[in-house]
This record gives structure tokens, C-alpha cells and sequence, in this order.
């Protein structure tokens, strides 16, 4: 094969590569949209479900999934965003920087079934929670930290070291240059993470299935237990309750992404637009 | 009459983990002049610069011996406040840097960080720090502007302001000019000149026809070891050392 030819071979395979990525997209989204679609209504959306999920709504899921997002975000972000500060600001690349990555990374590596089981043993038996909005929080809250971490201090470490630099000619301290110069001129990056954090948070039903509970009640309390839109979809499916809802249940798990995802987006951009 | 002497270097040197990067510089910088470090690149110049508000402290490995004295402190001490330190002593850095806010709020971070709050008190430090860069009549409409905005000159003297807003008493510039077309360095020069009557002001060069345009004093740097030092014209006209004269008149470097 000549060279010539092998680059038009080498740029096909690459092109539909690419194409079939993409068709893989659509499939799915055209899949769900097109089994769950014609089911959503408005009184789907704000109702709560009866007879297990068969009739009725999924209101009460909606309000679990937000409540239990809400949560573990609450937990992961000044968590995640604290650590990335260390990393980047506090300590100089070293064995402990070393360390504490390489930590992050193994936890990032935990399939989500063993952190489920290890919230369930912890928060759900030892600690009393039960299966509850905060045990489910906190488990989410520790899938999601890596990814938190990883994205935080991208951001921080892109901030101009200019910026540092000045603020000590300036006679500010540390702490100053961080919440004054670093962490604003961060923000983007970091809620890029918290994007990604919610986007697998949402869909997430290994953890949530063990320390949320399947409770189809509308929690209040953040003790009360709950079901998540996931783990609703998960069982209508799984137990053959009806598909016509797990679908639905489904189309509404990608709107919503869908939105959180162009809303941030949107956010961000405004944010940018701001300071410049 | 005595000679007011504001910075005193006395057999310093400067190590970067094991190279030796200022070797025994001995040198004094007067109140109320523009001082001139000129030389080749690498030849230390910048370093000490930084060493005279103890930049180099955010450098890892970096260890110094000898002493600057800053009215007569010895600041090269463990114990010295670094923050009064660099309020007293500020730095001007190569590149425009602005934050990405305001130009008040440029201009007020330094005093912020401080603890200055009262409104009228800022809002006195911002219209006294432009005037003092010449921005006030061009920008006092447009205060709540975005500073990337501005042209690279004025990038530059918001710079300046901003760091007369915390009131320092010397100005290290470290090649102020170098991000500049060549009418914009020709203000900013005279900018120093007018510094000049209130701050000290160091400035590091690649520029010789700006050591020669807005100094009193230069020196030469080469190697790390200060090879002259002394009166701008008699350094550009008849120095005593031959390495100065290959020098300024474009020999090497």
C-alpha cells in the first residue's frame, strides 16, 4: 500500500469511527425519546406514583433526585474544592501531592456497587442513618469527589501565576490571593466539574439503591428515604412493572440532564462574559 | 552632605540549589533616583531585583548569604514581615498583568487586602493613584470598565497605580517596557522619570538606550557579579571596566 493510500484508509476508519460515535448518541436518545415521549404529561411530572410505579406519576422521585443531588454536592464541593486548593496552592509537588492523587485516582476506580454496599454497612447500618437522603448524600458525595478534585485543580492550576505573584507584591496573603484571585478566575473550570459531578450523579443507581432506599414516598426530613428517578427507571424495568413509565422516567432523566447541562453552560458563559 | 542611601547590598550571593546565581554584589541605591540594571540575559539582573522584596522566596531551593539592607533592616532575616516588606518595596512586573475586574477594583485590591473598607477612603486612593500614571483624565469616566479592555500601555501604568495605591517607597520594575511598542515606552519612561520625585525606582533593562535615557545610576551585570557600577553617563561614555564597554556599545549581549 502506498503511503498516499494508507492515509485515505488511515482518515476513512478515523471519519466513521467518529460517525458511528455519534450514531450511538442518537440511537440511544431516539430510542428513549421515542418509547418514553408519548407518555410524559404534565400530570406524569406531578404526580406521585401509584401501584408501585404502574400508574401515577414520578413526583416523588423528581424531589428525591434533586434533594439527594443537592446533598452530596453540599458535601463534595468544599471538600473536593479545599483539596484541589491544597494541591495546587499549599504544598509543593512532593510525596504527599503524590499521595493524595494517586488516593483519588483508587477511589475514582471503586465500581459504584462496592461503594454502595460500603455506604450501606457504614452510614445505613453503623452509623444509624437508615436508608435516608443523608446516607445516599454522602456516598454520592464520595463517587463524585474525584472527579470534583481532578477538574478543580485543572482549573486553579490554569489561573495565571501573574495573578499569585501580584497579589504578594500587593502584600495579600495566601488565603487572600485564593478567594480573591484564584478561586473566582477558577469558577468556570471548577463548575465544569460540578456539571460532570451532577451528570453522573443523576444517573447513578448502584449507590443510591443501597443507601437511599427505594421508598416511594416524597421525603422531607434528610432522613427520610427515598427513589431516585434511576433507580425508579431500574425497577419499573427490571421488575417488569411497567415499561411504558420506565421509559418515560427515563426521557425525563436525559431532558434533565439535557437542561442542567445548557443551563451551565449558559451560567458560565455569562459569567466569563462578565469579568472580561 | 551625606548621600541617602535607600537599599544596600553587602556581599550577597544567591544560590539556585547548587548554582551560584549572584556572586558577592556589593551596592547602594539612592532616594529618589531611577537606578538601571543592565546586562546580558541570564546574567542575574532580574534575580536580584526579586531579591530586593524577596521574590525569590516563592522559588523552592533558592538560599541567600550576605545581607540588603532597607533602611538599614537587614531583609534577608527569617524574621523580616514579608508583607510590610513588599508593601514598602513593590514590583512591576514584564507583562501588563491587570486582574480581570474593574479598574477601581484593580487599583483597590492592594488596600483591600489590607483591610482598608471605608468607600471614601478607596474611592481617594484610585483618582490619587491615576493621576500619578496619568490615567485620571483619560479613565475617571470609565472606573467600572474592565481592565483587559485598556490598551497595553495603560495595561501598564494601571499596573504602576496599582501598586502605588498600597504606598510603597521603591519601585522595582522588571523590564517595564518590554510588552510596549516604542511610543508607548517613551511615556512610560517618562513615567519614571516623574516617579522619580516621590519613589525610588530600580529598573531592569534589555535596553541600553533606556538605562541611558531615564537613569541616574546603572550597573552591569554579568555572570552574576556586578562588573560596574556607577553614574549612567559615565558608564555610557568613559566606564572603567572593558567588559562595560563591549558591552554598551553592542559588542555582546
Amino acid at each position: 500500500m502506498t503511503p498516499r493510500r494508507a492515509e485515505h484508509v488511515a482518515i476513512g476508519l478515523m471519519v466513521s469511527g467518529a460517525f458511528l460515535a455519534l450514531a450511538i448518541l442518537f440511537f440511544i436518545i431516539a430510542v428513549i425519546m421515542i418509547k418514553g415521549l408519548p407518555h410524559i404529561t404534565a400530570r406524569f411530572l406531578l404526580d406521585n406514583p401509584m401501584d408501585m410505579g404502574r400508574a401515577g406519576g414520578i413526583f416523588s422521585t423528581i424531589v428525591s433526585t434533586v434533594y439527594l443531588l443537592v446533598v452530596s454536592l453540599v458535601i463534595a464541593i468544599p471538600l473536593g474544592v479545599g483539596t484541589a486548593i491544597y494541591l495546587t496552592e499549599y504544598t509543593e509537588e512532593g510525596k504527599i501531592t503524590k499521595i493524595v492523587r494517586f488516593g483519588t485516582e483508587c477511589l475514582a476506580g471503586v465500581p459504584s456497587i462496592i461503594l454502595g454496599l460500603f455506604g450501606f454497612i457504614l452510614f445505613v447500618i453503623k452509623l444509624g442513618f437508615g436508608w435516608s437522603v443523608l446516607s445516599g448524600g454522602i456516598s454520592l458525595a464520595i463517587m463524585i469527589l474525584p472527579v470534583i478534585i481532578r477538574t478543580s485543580e485543572e482549573a486553579i492550576k490554569s489561573v495565571p501565576q501573574a495573578f499569585r505573584d501580584v497579589n504578594e507584591v500587593l502584600g495579600g496573603s495566601k488565603w487572600q490571593g485564593v478567594t480573591r484571585l484564584v478561586l473566582p478566575n477558577a469558577a468556570p473550570g471548577i463548575l465544569t466539574g460540578v456539571i460532570l459531578s451532577v451528570g453522573r450523579g443523576i444517573g447513578e443507581t448502584a449507590v443510591v439503591i443501597f443507601t437511599l432506599g427505594t421508598s416511594l414516598r416524597t421525603p422531607f426530613s434528610i432522613f427520610d428515604s427515598g427513589r431516585s428517578m434511576a433507580v425508579h427507571f431500574y425497577i419499573l424495568a427490571r421488575e417488569g412493572i411497567s415499561m411504558d413509565n420506565a421509559y418515560a422516567t427515563a426521557a425525563v432523566l436525559v431532558f434533565s440532564i439535557l437542561i442542567i447541562n445548557i443551563f451551565s453552560y449558559y451560567l458560565m458563559h455569562k459569567f466569563v462574559e462578565a469579568r472580561r | 552632605m551625606t548621600v541617602d542611601y535607600t537599599l544596600k547590598a553587602e556581599g550577597f550571593n544567591l544560590f539556585y540549589g547548587e548554582f551560584h546565581a549572584l556572586k558577592n554584589l556589593n551596592l547602594s541605591i539612592k532616594r529618589n533616583t531611577v537606578t538601571a540594571l543592565i546586562g546580558p540575559s541570564g546574567c542575574g539582573k532580574s534575580t536580584l531585583l526579586r531579591s530586593f522584596n524577596r521574590m525569590n522566596d516563592l522559588i523552592p531551593g533558592v538560599k541567600t548569604e550576605g545581607a540588603i539592607f532597607f533602611d538599614g533592616e537587614d531583609i534577608t532575616k527569617e524574621t523580616v514581615n514579608l508583607v510590610r516588606l513588599r508593601q514598602k518595596i513593590g514590583m512591576v512586573f514584564q507583562r501588563p498583568n491587570p486582574f480581570p475586574l474593574s479598574i477601581r477594583d484593580n487599583i483597590t485590591f492592594g488596600p483591600r487586602v489590607m483591610g482598608e473598607k471605608k468607600s471614601d477612603v478607596l474611592d481617594e486612593i484610585v483618582e490619587d493613584s491615576l493621576k500619578r500614571v496619568g490615567l485620571w483624565e483619560v479613565l475617571k469616566e470609565d472606573l467600572n470598565r474592565n481592565a483587559l479592555a485598556l490598551s497595553d500601555e495603560q495595561q501598564q501604568r494601571l499596573c504602576i497605580a496599582r501598586l502605588l495605591a498600597v504606598k510603597p517607597e521603591i519601585v522595582l520594575m522588571d523590564e517595564p517596557c518590554s510588552a510596549l511598542d516604542p511610543i508607548a515606552t517613551l511615556r512610560i519612561e517618562e513615567l519614571m522619570l516623574e516617579l522619580k520625585r516621590r519613589y525610588t525606582v530600580v529598573v531592569v533593562t534589555h535596553n541600553m538606550q533606556q538605562a541611558a535615557r531615564v537613569s541616574d545610576e546603572t550597573g552591569l551585570m554579568y555572570l552574576g557579579e556586578l562588573v560596574e557600577f556607577d553614574k549612567t553617563k559615565k558608564i555610557f561614555t568613559s566606564p572603567s571596566q572593558k567588559i562595560t564597554e563591549d558591552y554598551v556599545t553592542g559588542k555582546f549581549g
